[in-house]
């Protein structure tokens, strides 16, 4: 069995929503996080890692994602490599691999 | 004698005042309001400024008009805030002041220094606002000559002050040109960060469709990183580029920057606030009103009002020794300029997104919700009476501050944004 294999199995343990996000964030695990950015063809690098912890510190303490903006601010990742990293929509693919709720709009 | 401090005497501070005036008494109490600028706007009314529908005097009145004179204005800028003190810094003369109860309503401001290039030749000369009047002054000026071309509206980052006003702009410019008679040589462009006209899926699809009617170009998910004024372009961070001949923008939004420095408020200096209370996050002596609290409901004006006596009857409560209750729901009602002398009305909270059908009012309704109309273009452009005489004064309008299902269709089952 190849390790995409197994990640896509790691994958049907974990229950989803219509758009691919976890819908219990306790269920998550760095695998789960390198199975799901692998679904959407990224590879993790530490830049990656340092969103994806930083999401999941601001998602303990209140509960929300964080904004492109608070990753930025937040963090040593530039908003041009928020780009780069996560390609198509930066804030709400890093909340999918971290294994956190769509972010809200605000309106 | 206990003191009662607003800090900004915008929409929001100015109902504060007004309203805890009537409430306090007046042997136990002071009221003071401080805001940096002598004069207040009506903002819902800058929309109109470009297209020579308003003109400035009916946008502005004196701030001392609009309050009674038993409340102490202080015009000056603010230093800081020092919660721990319960007192204020201010600018002028260094003047201290130590309150019981302080209601922040500093509200929001745009940032266009925050977008590289935004300002580098280009402002005012072919990149207008109209979220100052300013701006709107410069933008109509501007308008009355343009021969015509690619007309640009630009959301920086949301939040936003009033997000339907560029749809509405969108729409009003639309109905000018036809009404120029030179329609034709304009390109009518909307590039939004958002995924679509509008968040709220319902709405985002009726709005979405006016754009198409009216033909307007709708670009999603742009999220501007610059400005080339030279070339006359916008680049997104992701390298999609759109030109412009002239470019509307609505620049970054951000609360006071006294805020951020007093350690009360996030990334974009609007305060920590409690949204369904409305007192600060971590102070029991201070609460937040209108654009300048961090809620996830609109920054407007009709927002703000709602907001008004649930804080009123929070600071009351707390006063009389019982907790605060969590009755705000993040109600919003707006009414959307579409051009042609009419308009769409919609309401909304946290958790109800909005819904079509009829919304009742005694007098001047039914106005009609997520559709277009005359009775809604004429309930906007009475509002500007009511927000003069009835509004900024704190006077209670026939409009619950909880949002009301009477008259919505559901036509899918409810979505939860939480």
């Amino acid at each position: 069995m190849t390790t995409q294999n197994l990640e896509l199995d790691l994958l049907e343990t974990v229950e989803l929503d219509d758009e691919g996000y976890l819908i219990e964030a306790h269920d998550w695990k760095p695998r789960l996080a390198e199975a799901i950015a692998g679904v959407l063809g990224i590879d993790l690098t530490d830049k990656h890692w340092t969103v994806i912890r930083y999401a999941r510190d601001v998602h303990a303490q209140t509960g929300e994602a964080p904004t492109l903006r608070q990753i930025v601010q937040n963090t040593d990742v530039t908003m041009k490599e928020m780009y780069q990293l996560f390609p198509g929509g930066p804030a709400k693919y890093a909340a999918m691999i971290a294994g956190l709720k769509k972010p809200t709009g605000c309106i | 004698m206990k003191t009662f401090l607003v800090l900004g005497a915008g929409t929001a501070g100015t109902m504060v005042a007004n309203k805890m005036n009537r409430m306090l008494d007046p042997d136990e109490w002071r009221i003071i309001i401080v805001d940096r600028d002598e004069t207040h706007y009506y903002q819902p009314g800058f929309l109109f400024i470009p297209f020579q529908i308003y003109s400035t005097p009916e946008v502005v009145k004196p701030k001392r008009d609009l309050l009674p004179r038993s409340i102490e204005v202080v015009i000056t800028d603010i230093e800081r805030i020092e919660p721990e003190r319960s007192r204020v810094v201010l600018t002028r003369e260094n003047r201290v002041i130590e309150y019981d109860t302080l209601v922040i309503a500093t509200g929001a401001g745009i940032h266009p220094e925050e977008t590289e290039g935004m300002l580098d030749g280009g402002w005012r000369h072919n990149i207008f606002d109209f979220y100052t009047l300013e701006g709107a002054e410069t933008l109509g000026q501007y308008l009355k000559g343009w021969p015509g071309g690619r007309l640009v509206v630009n959301i920086a980052e949301m939040p936003i002050k009033c997000p339907v006003a560029p749809l509405e702009f969108l729409f009003l410019a639309d109905w000018y040109f036809h009404r120029k008679g030179m329609r034709e040589k304009v390109e009518l462009v909307y590039a939004t960060p958002l995924p679509g006209a509008f968040t709220q899926p319902t709405c985002s699809q009726v709005l979405g469709e006016m754009l198409d009617r009216k033909g307007i170009h709708l670009e999603t998910d742009f999220n501007i990183g610059s400005v080339d004024s030279g070339r006359g372009v916008i680049a997104s961070w992701d390298d999609r580029e759109i030109a412009y001949d002239l470019l509307v923008t609505v620049p970054v939004n951000r609360g006071a920057a006294v805020i951020g420095r007093s350690g009360l408020g996030d990334e974009l200096d609007f305060a920590y606030t409690d949204k369904h209370t409305l007192r600060a996050r971590d102070w029991e002596n201070i609460w937040v009103i209108g654009d300048a609290a961090n809620v996830p409901a609109s920054k407007a004006g009709s927002v703000a009002h709602f907001m008004l006596d649930v804080l009123v009857e929070n600071i009351l409560r707390q006063e009389n020794g019982l907790p605060p209750l969590p009755k705000f729901d993040g109600h919003a009602n707006c009414f959307i300029e579409s051009g042609f002398e009419k308009g769409i009305l919609i309401d909304f909270n946290y958790d109800v997104e909005p819904l079509p059908g009829r919304y009742p009012l005694p007098g001047l309704g039914p106005f009609t919700l997520l559709e277009e109309s005359s009775v809604n273009h004429w309930g906007k452009k009475a509002f500007r009476w009511v927000y003069w005489n009835l509004l900024v004064k704190g006077a209670d309008l026939p409009i619950s501050s909880h949002m009301s299902m009477a008259g919505k269709r559901t036509i899918e089952p409810i979505r939860s944004k939480s």
